[in-house]
């Protein structure tokens, strides 16, 4: 599916008609990220963090694959295997620190490409399954880098997953099973170890599928634009190879040299430092904290201090950690707004900007320890982001009045009106 | 419906934050928590570089050596460096000769099965063995020590906040308990005053107590800050035994990649040339 003007693959060499005719592998790649795929001309640098995120799950696969051939999933050897890998591996210490980073960057790519989707509307009509697709592999993702950071089985590994897995607890009658379930018994340990490296194994592929998924989406809309715009004709299009190729190309490179400068000269700047000390159920460390890219959902889990009525405090910052993910899958339905872009919504644009600064704030009281001013903060954080959400983007929808939209994409570009601009 | 329900999910966690919020910013001016003695006395580590800092460091080996030096003759009585193997040593300047030699006459035996009898027992290491531990386990370290258990060493600067810097800073830090130190802070029987140390008081003597507890064989001045000084650079070391063909691989790296963005970025100008040019010519 696509635009009416894509060019056709034509296999020009015998072979190429031949394999044409029996699998017709290469007109799938020209059509999907070819010369064969029309995207709109006017794509801003935001466009790129999709590619990159593509880039970071396979950095993530393949150094994952690597460590799993030297790594021991048992309680009792994982951390010195880590430290095996670190010493005595060829290159092992290279594989790792690639991987832990490699998570980080993936998150990175991930978020951004989150914020573009929230900025210019590229979750609204006719792209409401690519956006649901998308919440679904960052939940995947989340899971899958929790039970990662739990394989070291370093202290932060073992209290980490004491604390998340812990979570389930608060749900009345079926809480404790459910974690019981998740553990293999009361507390983390070789059974909990063995079945999230197991998972942790599984669930990269599983993210992989659901990423065709959303690339297959994404091919039947085409991709949003800075305008919000729809395409309207071949002169709004390039297309995407060469110039999507060359310019995904270029920023590969870019997020290349971040990602190797991160990892060869400060490779444990993003970890905890008491990660590197062996998992001690007898030793609480003095701050439990997760990864910097759960921090925003731990601040608002920890900003529920005080029961309503008969549900516990707990199980309000349970249930509001999950609904300040979930209610992604709703924003659909939650912002009618017809205009996609952000740049013509001036209101939601200033909305849009304090929410940024709000999940800023509430990623840096998630890795503060749970004293005031923090918790006071993540509480006023936590009530805005749900505030826009739920309330500012319906009630938006209907009083904004947004600025006109141009013509075109190409008019947009040019500046000029379509019928001239062509 | 579906935002008539979504306003209602979101007054009610947003409102349940702001009464939360109110009813904690309420008790906090009322009853503002006091700063805590921990909070108060205690210091940031201190500012100290090493050869190995930044993108360009490396190792001293003299250091190194000097550093092995004091964690053979002051350290090592009670801590252990389990990840590590005497053959390590090697990569610090040492010949095979002398590994062979220095794992041979370590204070303590490695544990092992007697071939004849079966029975344990312990023999003289070997290069390829790790540094035998000092305590036979954590009961006996911890019997020995006041109940405290003296941590392994081998990851120690990457395993503390602060890193090298607090190494160095606990080891130079002991010091008499400041006049005004509240009563419950003042360190009990068996602890030591280290406002670098988090609760302040810890269990360790001061190891490093004089100058000239070792005698280096370079000529290097034993004063205390240099013992400590050296044997952090050797824990560096022993944490992080890949750092120097870390920073070389990473710059060996950076370079390849940059010449490759670079082309990569001049053929993505090229290529979109003509698109920019009908923007620029509308205009």
């Amino acid at each position: 599916m696509s635009f009416p003007w894509a060019k056709e693959y034509t296999p020009t060499t015998d072979f190429g008609q031949w394999m044409d005719k029996q699998l017709p592998l290469p007109r799938f790649i020209y059509n999907s990220v070819g010369a064969g795929y029309p995207a709109p001309r006017n794509l801003n640098y935001m466009w790129n963090f999709g590619s990159l995120a593509g880039l970071f799950l396979v950095v993530q696969i393949v150094t994952g694959i690597i460590l799993a051939m030297h790594y021991a999933a048992n309680a009792n050897i994982a951390f010195d295997s880590v430290e095996h890998i670190m010493r005595d591996v060829n290159s092992g210490w290279m594989i790792r620190y690639a991987h832990a980073n490699g998570a980080s960057f993936f998150f990175i790519a991930i978020y951004l490409h989150i914020g573009r989707g929230l900025f210019y509307g590229s979750y609204k009509a006719p792209r409401e399954m690519l956006w649901l697709l998308g919440v679904v592999i960052y939940l995947l993702a989340m899971a899958t880098a929790f039970m990662g950071y739990v394989l070291p089985w370093g202290q932060m590994s073992f209290w980490g997953a004491k604390v998340i897995t812990g979570l389930f607890e608060a749900i009345p009658l079926v809480g404790k099973p459910i974690q019981e379930l998740l553990l293999g018994g009361f507390a983390p340990d070789n059974a909990a170890l063995n079945r999230f490296f197991s998972l942790h194994y599984l669930l990269p592929f599983v993210i992989a599928g659901v990423v065709i998924m959303h690339i297959w989406a994404l091919h039947i809309p085409g991709s949003n634009n800075p305008t919000g715009v729809d395409v309207k004709g071949p002169q709004d299009t390039v297309p995407f190879h060469p110039y999507y190729t060359a310019k995904d190309g270029w920023t590969i490179g870019l997020a290349l040299i971040f990602f190797t400068a991160l990892m060869f000269f400060l490779p444990n700047a993003l970890g905890h430092a008491d990660n590197y000390i062996p998992a001690n159920p007898l030793s609480t460390p003095a701050h439990i904290v997760p990864e910097w890219y759960f921090w925003p959902w731990y601040a608002i889990l920890r900003a529920f201090t005080f029961d309503f009525l008969f549900i516990p405090a707990k199980l309000l910052g349970v249930l509001a950690m999950f609904s300040a993910i979930l209610v992604w899958f709703f924003l659909p339905w939650l912002d009618k707004s017809p205009v996609r872009s952000g740049n013509f919504r001036p209101k939601f644009k200033i909305f849009f900007g304090i929410l940024v600064i709000d999940v800023l704030i509430l990623g840096y009281c998630g890795g503060a320890p749970a004293e005031e001013p923090f918790v006071m903060i993540s509480q006023l954080a936590a009530a805005y982001y749900f505030a826009h959400f739920l309330i500012i983007l319906p009630l938006l929808s209907r009083m904004e009045k947004p600025e006109p939209l141009p013509n075109s994409i190409t008019e947009s570009v040019t500046g000029k009106p379509l019928n001239t601009a062509s | 419906m579906v935002r008539f329900i979504g306003i209602l999910v979101g007054l009610f966690f947003s409102g349940w934050l702001l009464v939360s919020f109110a009813m904690g910013a309420k008790e906090y001016i009322s009853n503002p928590p006091a700063e805590t003695a921990e909070h108060a006395f205690h210091q940031e580590p201190k500012d100290i570089s090493f050869t190995s800092d930044g993108p360009l460091g490396k190792f001293d080996r003299q250091q190194l050596q000097r550093g092995f030096q004091v964690y053979k003759e002051v350290c090592a009585a009670c801590h252990s460096l389990r990840l590590v193997a005497f053959r390590n040593l090697e990569e610090i300047g040492y010949n095979e000769d002398e590994v062979k030699a220095i794992a041979a006459n370590w204070a303590i035996q490695t544990p092992d099965v007697d071939p004849d009898t079966g029975e344990m027992s312990s023999r003289p290491s070997l290069p390829a063995d790790k540094f035998p531990k000092p305590f036979a386990n954590n009961v006996a370290a911890a019997a020995a020590n006041n109940n405290a258990i003296p941590p392994d060493l081998s990851l120690i600067t990457k395993a503390r906040e602060g890193g090298a810097p607090y190494v160095y800073s606990l080891l130079t830090g002991y010091q008499n308990p400041p006049a005004n130190l509240p009563e419950a802070n003042q360190p009990g029987p068996g602890l030591h005053y280290n406002p670098y140390f988090a609760n302040l008081n810890l269990a360790m003597a001061p190891p490093l107590a004089a100058a000239d507890m070792v005698s280096y064989s370079d000529g290097t001045n034993p004063s205390i800050e240099q013992m400590a000084e050296d044997v952090t650079a050797f824990l560096i070391w022993t944490a992080e035994p890949k750092l120097e063909e870390r920073h070389q691989t990473g710059w060996a790296v950076i370079a390849f990649l940059l010449i490759a963005t670079i082309l990569a970025y001049l053929s993505y100008r090229t290529i979109w040339a003509d698109v920019k040019a009908e923007k620029k010519k509308k205009v």
